[in-house]
Parts: C-alpha cells; structure tokens; sequence
C-alpha cells in the first residue's frame, strides 16, 4: 500500500505542483492518476521513489516512510516503468531485463533464467533474448521496460504513461495484456496516464487531479462515470459517459435459441442467418435467398461484434446494434454459440438494473 | 613589441600569403565538397565509399602530403602550389561528409513539397537545399577554416613562406618575438575567418532567427 | 617517385642506428606515451563534465581554441621556455611531450563529454529509477553508451599526435621526422619522401587499427542505426 499524507511539492520560483495530497493507493489495485498537464501526476509518481523530493508530507509504502530510506535501496524494491522504456541501448534485452537482479547481488544464473521467465510472462518470444533495444518495435521495447520492473518481483509498482509511447493499436493489445498480467500477479500500481479511457480501462481506483496538484475526485471507473464530482471532472470525463458507463455494469443475459447453420452447407429461409464452425463457433451472417449453394467464407457478413454471457451490458448492447439481423449473438467463456438477444431486451435490464 | 614595429611590412607579407594559402582552398574545397556531398546524399550506395574515402585522405599528416605532392604534381619542393593542392585536399576531407550531412538535414517534407510541386532536382538543389544546408556547411566551414590557418603554418619547414616561418625564424635566432606575433597572428586570422564566415552565413540565411550553427 | 622508392627499397635504410624500424620504434613511443597521458587527463575529466554537467562551458571552447593553435609555434615555444632548465635529452623530450599532451587532450575530452551527454535520457531517468547510485550509472550505462563517440575522439587525437610528432624532428629528436628533416637539409629527396610515405603509411595504419578496436569494444547494441550520432566536432588540425 502506498500512503501520501498532504503531500507538498514547491519549487524555488513558487510553483506548486502538488498540494497537498491525501490519497492511498491499496495493496493489489492499480490505481491511476489522471489529469491534464501540469496537473502534477507525474511529480507525484516520482516522489514515491524519490527521483523528485517532497517539499512537505509523508509518503509510506507498507507504513515505512520512503524518506527514511536510502534512495537507491528504495527504488530497487521498486519496479519503475517510464514512456520511452528507457533501455539501455548497450545491453541485450536478457542483459536489460536482468539489471535489478543482478544489482541486487543475484548469481548471473538465476538472473538469467529469471528473465527468460519474464520475457514469457510479458509475451516475448525466446528469439528475442540476445537482441539489441533498436532492434525491437515500440510495443516489444515496452514490453522489455515491463519486464524490467518486474524481474526483481517488487510489491509496488510505478508507472508513467508507459504506453502513451506507441500507436493505438498496439497500445489496446499492451493494454489488455497488462491486465492479464495483473490479474496473475497482483501488484500494487501507481499508474500515470494524460489519457482518461485508459485511466477507465485499466483503473481499480482513479485519481483525478487538476492543475496545481489537487485531487478533484478519487473513486472507482464506474463511479466517475456515473456520478462526476464537480463540472471538472464531468468535463475531464468526457461525453457518453451513459454508454461508457455500461461497461461497468452487467446483468443476467437470456439469450433466445438461434437457428444455425454450418459453413459449407446449404442455407434457406427468410431473412439473416447464423452461420456457425464446427465447434459452434460464429463466424458470421447470411441472407439465404441471396445465395446460390452451400454457404463460402466469402458470403459471410462479419459486420456483428459478438458479446460474452459473462460480459459486461455494453457489449450485449454493442453485439445486438452492430448485427445486421438486430439480434445480438452470445457466446460462453469458450466462444461457443449459446443464442441472441435483441437490442430491447438489453435495454429493459438496463432499466431494470437501475432502478 | 618593437621588432613587430620594425618588422612590420614583412610579417604583413606573410600574412597575406598565409591568407592566400589558407582561404583560397576554403573556397575550392567547398566547391568540390558539395557536389561530392550531395552524390554521397544522393546515392546511399556511394556515400560509404566517399566519406571514408575522404576521411583517409585527413588521416595524412600535413607535412608528409606537402613533401609527396611534388612527385603526384610534379613541381618543384619550394612551390607554394603543393601547399594549395594539399589544403585544398584536406577541406574536402573535412567537409564532403559535412556537405552530405548538411543535405540530408534538409526537412524531408520540405523536399517532398518541392519535388511535388514540379521543381526538377537539380533546380531545388539550388533553391531549396542548399540555401536551408547553409548552417551546417557554415560549421563545417568554420572548423575547416581553423584547421587550414594552423596547418598551413607547417609548411614553413620546407620553407614555404607564410606566418609559420616566423616560427622558424624565431626558433634559429632563440629570439621569442616572432614566435609569439606568429602565434598570435594565426589565432587572429582564424578568429577573423571565422567572424566571416559567421557574418556571410547569417546574410545568406536571412530567415534564421540568430540560432547558433 | 622513383627517388622515393629507391630509398625505401633499400634494406641498409631500414636497420641501425638511423633506420626506419628505430625512427618507428621511437615514435610510437613519443605518440604512445602523450596518447596515454592525455587519455587518463581527459577521459576522466570528460566523464566527470559529461556526467555532472559542470564545467561544460569551459570544456567547450577549450577544444575549439586548442584547434586554432599552431602545433609548430607551440613545439617552439615550449621548447624555448623549458628547455633552458633541462639538460640533455628530456631537454628536447618534455617540452614536445607537453605540447604532444596539450594537443592530444581536447580531442579526448570533447570526444568524452559529448558521449556522455547525447546517452539517451529515458535510459538514465529509468537506470537511476531502478536503484543504481551515480557511480553505477556512471560506469554501467554512461560510459558504455559513450564509447563510440570516445573512442572517436581517440582516433582524432592520435592522428593529432603522430602529425605532430613527426615535427618534433625538428627540435633534433628522433622519430619519422627525422627522415624528413635530414633529407630536406641534404637535398636528398628519396630520403624526404621515403619518410613522408612512412608517416602517411603510419598514420593511416593506425587510423585503422582504432577504429577496428571501436568495432570490437563498442557494443553492437550502439552500432545499429537509431538516431544518428550526433557528429562532435573532435577532428582538429592534422599539422
């Protein structure tokens, strides 16, 4: 758990970039700080490993107070993740990832094997091990830095806008693999990010502050999104927070039986039809009269988004809005076909849901 | 400094043909450099090979080029032609590969827009490259202009006449003066080559806003 | 041309006393031991303006002032300061070492500096993020990652001193020079250029030799085209 009390950074020209702050960033959780800039996240990120020095205040992990500690044995039990990676261009990416470890005194072995171990975890290939960082793509340089601040397993983890660096879609795949990542490992995280869908996405917790270093609102995505504290942070939030806001929610769905039929049989009747693998998997709709023989790949219409049982309102909405029968294909944990739902029905567990 | 007063109409020859030694291969040499730099920019092909090629030729300490240059040339070991040929060598050497970089500093969407309005190579290597490579190749110049002032004062030791040969003078006779008015009058000229170099630049550049090259 | 090779084509040229293996011999050891002493001057010395940042202004214009001095002025002056306080041989010998070293350090200290400084900042930020003290960061990452461009200036300065060695002869010490000046004085042209190509051979030799040592020392990880290295001016006046 990472604890700030009141918080104070002051520069010699008067500039306050944090005032003090009064947050706790819980064991497990990531919570993210947010804002525009000069909102002083990223000042406040890096008083906690002390690359910046506090004016006033106290800051604590686990109830130690960081400034009693020397600096440097702070930050090795700390994982720090920063936008451009930072890797050492002269150090292969085992040498990169291996750096805490052997700092901390390891045998070369058990660092080495230990970034082998990582290098899986974050989902890079074994090849990657004797390469240079300029050999590497963005995303796969982030994810070498990731890597990095886990190698030595600290418990707290710092990061500033790690994956503002990269374009939107890689950043969605580093995204929800960072997710993944969490859910095995359970790190507490101090996230920085200018970027308030990824604040939603990735945040147990978020931390809106303004400019001067104040925190406007600090509670959950969903209630960010429901119930905004002032204008500010309505304002920061953004627009279709209604629709955003859906992602949070979930209900029971009751799919209806859809008929189907296979890829590669004839199809018939009137209107769409589903069309299915042999593992009762979707693969996409056709219109039966529009076709002549059995079902190809080319005839499929792909345009549905498909939705979990187990997955959020917004999705069942998405997959029965996006469908061109208007009937929203439900899939289990495994993607297997389980039926539809139309988009009125979606909407009366909404409303039912609400009140 | 009563033998500078005493002595001064000759240190002023010596000067001038010290100035003549030094600038007149600045000048040759930047014209040969650009357009070996802009082949080398061009052609990537090709740029390995004539900046290392150049480089090797700096490798050369000055004194063993202007003693080899009579049998390359063919002149006799006194002729101050070897001295020219062998600077005018050595400013190649140092700015082909500025010239190459000073090109390919040239913003490449400006590049673009010019090709995409119809300006045929060699037109825009004029009016659009060269004018916006004025302050690297200025730099270049600069350190080009230094080097040659002091290297050419190492010709005096085949008897070359230049300010280097109050170094000679001065050091036969255990006579300090002259060794320091040649010191200082080399340091002086390259300060003055310098300023102008700086001073032509900015006239070339007038949009540059006073940012240092 | 002829000259040239018919004097270098003469074995009794190359042994004894006044042969070329000796003239070689002797100097290397005048570039070897300046190259060395100005290494552990500069090297240091730039690590220290580089890491800290301090004292950069002065290193600056240091280098460039030092290229404006002419290395022949310099030799005579020096000589004609310290010399009448020294007897014999180190008469001749200090003096050029002094100027051989003042020449050599500028080359070395720019080459230095700059590499620390253009190291990229988010690998510092992150290495000193993770824990290491500014010595670990010194000599783990800056200094590796400065390299290339120290070496660079390695190779500048040694070009600075062999060049400028060579004149030493002229202050009656040994060394390559000597060829030159002797053959000037006797007329004997063979004997000036067989000497002038010695050097020339000399100096490109070991132009190449460092930059094959660049190859082996710097990581491979430094080589690979990111961003172009900043070009530092570290190449000064070859006299």
């Amino acid at each position: 758990m990472i604890r700030f009390e009141s918080v104070t950074k002051e520069y010699a020209d008067g500039t306050v970039a944090v005032d003090g702050l009064d947050l706790v960033a819980p064991n497990g959780q990531i919570t993210v700080l947010v804002g525009p800039s000069g909102c002083g996240k990223t000042t406040t990120l890096r008083m906690v490993n002390r690359m910046i020095e506090p004016t006033r205040g106290v800051i604590s992990i686990d109830d130690q107070d960081t400034a009693a500690m020397d600096p440097a044995t702070l930050r090795r039990g700390i994982g720090y993740v920063i936008q451009h990676a930072g890797l050492f261009p002269h150090r292969t990416v085992t040498a990169n990832i291996a750096t805490v470890p052997l700092l901390l005194g390891w045998d070369r072995k058990r660092a080495k094997a230990r970034a082998h171990e990582l290098m899986e975890l974050v989902g890079l290939d074994a090849s990657f091990a004797r390469r240079y960082p300029h050999q590497l793509s963005g995303g796969q340089q982030q994810r070498v830095g990731v890597a990095r601040a886990l190698a030595a397993d600290p418990p707290v983890m710092l990061m500033d806008e790690p994956f503002s660096a990269v374009d939107p879609v890689v950043r969605e795949q580093l995204q929800d693999e960072f997710l993944r990542l969490q859910s095995e490992l359970g790190k507490t995280i101090l996230f920085v990010t200018h970027d308030i869908d990824e604040a939603i996405k990735l945040g147990d917790q978020v931390a809106v502050l303004r400019v001067g270093g104040r925190i406007a609102q600090a509670a959950p995505p969903a209630a960010l999104l429901e119930d905004p504290y002032d204008d500010f942070v309505a304002d920061f939030v953004g627009r279709d927070r209604g629709y955003r806001g859906l992602s949070f929610r979930h209900a029971e769905l009751e799919p209806r039986v859809e008929p189907t039929v296979l890829l590669g049989e004839r199809a018939s009747g009137e209107g769409w039809r589903l069309v299915v693998d042999d593992q009762r998997r979707p693969v996409g709709w056709v219109e039966p009269k529009r076709l002549t023989g059995a079902v190809q790949e080319s005839d499929l219409h792909r345009g549905g988004t498909v939705a979990r049982i187990d997955g959020s309102l917004r999705a069942a909405l998405d997959a029965a809005l996006s469908s061109p029968s208007r009937r929203g294909v439900v899939v289990d944990a495994d993607g297997a076909l389980i039926g539809t739902v139309r988009a009125s029905e979606v909407l009366a567990l909404i409303e039912g849901a609400a009140s | 400094m009563t033998w500078l007063q005493d002595h001064w109409s000759d240190v002023f020859e010596l000067l001038g043909q010290h100035v003549y030694l030094a600038g007149v291969p600045l000048v040759l040499g930047l014209l040969v450099a650009v357009p070996l730099g802009w082949v080398a920019q061009r052609l990537p092909r090709l740029r390995t090979p004539i900046v290392v090629g150049t480089g090797l030729l700096y490798t050369v300490p000055s004194i063993a080029l202007f003693i080899l240059m009579p049998s390359i040339l063919g002149t006799g070991i006194l002729d101050p032609v070897n001295v020219l040929v062998s600077m005018t060598i050595y400013t190649v050497a140092l700015l082909t590969r500025t010239a190459s970089d000073a090109l390919e500093a040239v913003p490449e969407s400006v590049r673009l827009s010019a090709d995409a309005m119809g300006v045929k190579p060699l037109r825009r290597l004029f009016t659009v490259d060269l004018p916006l490579a004025v302050p690297v190749l200025a730099a270049g110049l600069r350190v080009a202009a230094v080097s040659n002032v002091s290297i050419v004062s190492v010709a005096a030791l085949i008897g070359v006449p230049q300010l280097g040969q109050l170094f000679t003078d001065g050091f036969s006779r255990d006579f300090m003066d002259p060794l320091a008015v040649g010191v200082v009058g080399c340091l002086v000229l390259a300060l003055v080559f310098d300023l102008v170099i700086v001073v032509l630049a900015r006239l070339a550049t007038p949009w540059h806003q006073g940012r240092t090259a | 041309m002829s000259l040239m090779w018919s004097w270098l084509t003469d074995g009794s040229h190359w042994h004894g006393n006044d042969g070329v293996l000796l003239r070689l011999a002797e100097h290397l050891w005048y570039s070897g031991l300046a190259l060395g002493i100005a290494a552990l001057i500069a090297v240091p010395l730039g690590l220290f303006v580089g890491h800290t940042g301090h004292g950069r202004w002065l290193a600056v214009n240091l280098t460039g002032a030092l290229r404006a001095m002419p290395s022949l002025g310099l030799l005579f002056i020096a000589y004609m300061w310290l010399g009448d306080h020294l007897r014999g041989e180190g008469a001749f010998l200090y003096p050029t070492e002094l100027v051989l070293v003042a020449l050599a350090v500028p080359p070395i200290l720019a080459g230095t500096y700059a590499g620390v400084e253009q190291v990229d900042a988010a690998a510092r930020d992150a290495a000193r993020g993770m824990g290491m003290t500014g010595r670990e960061l010194l000599l783990k990452v800056e200094l590796p990652c400065a390299l290339p461009l120290l070496v660079s200036g390695i190779r500048s300065a040694a070009l600075q001193v062999i060049a400028t060695a060579t004149l030493a002869a002229v202050l009656g010490l040994g060394g390559l020079g000597r060829f030159l000046l002797d053959g000037l004085a006797t007329r004997d042209y063979g004997q000036m250029a067989g000497g002038a190509a010695l050097v020339a051979c000399l100096a490109l030799l070991v132009d190449l030799l460092l930059a094959a040592l660049q190859r082996v020392v710097v990581s491979p990880g430094l080589t690979g085209k990111t961003a172009r290295q900043p070009r530092v001016e570290t190449r000064q006046a070859a006299p």
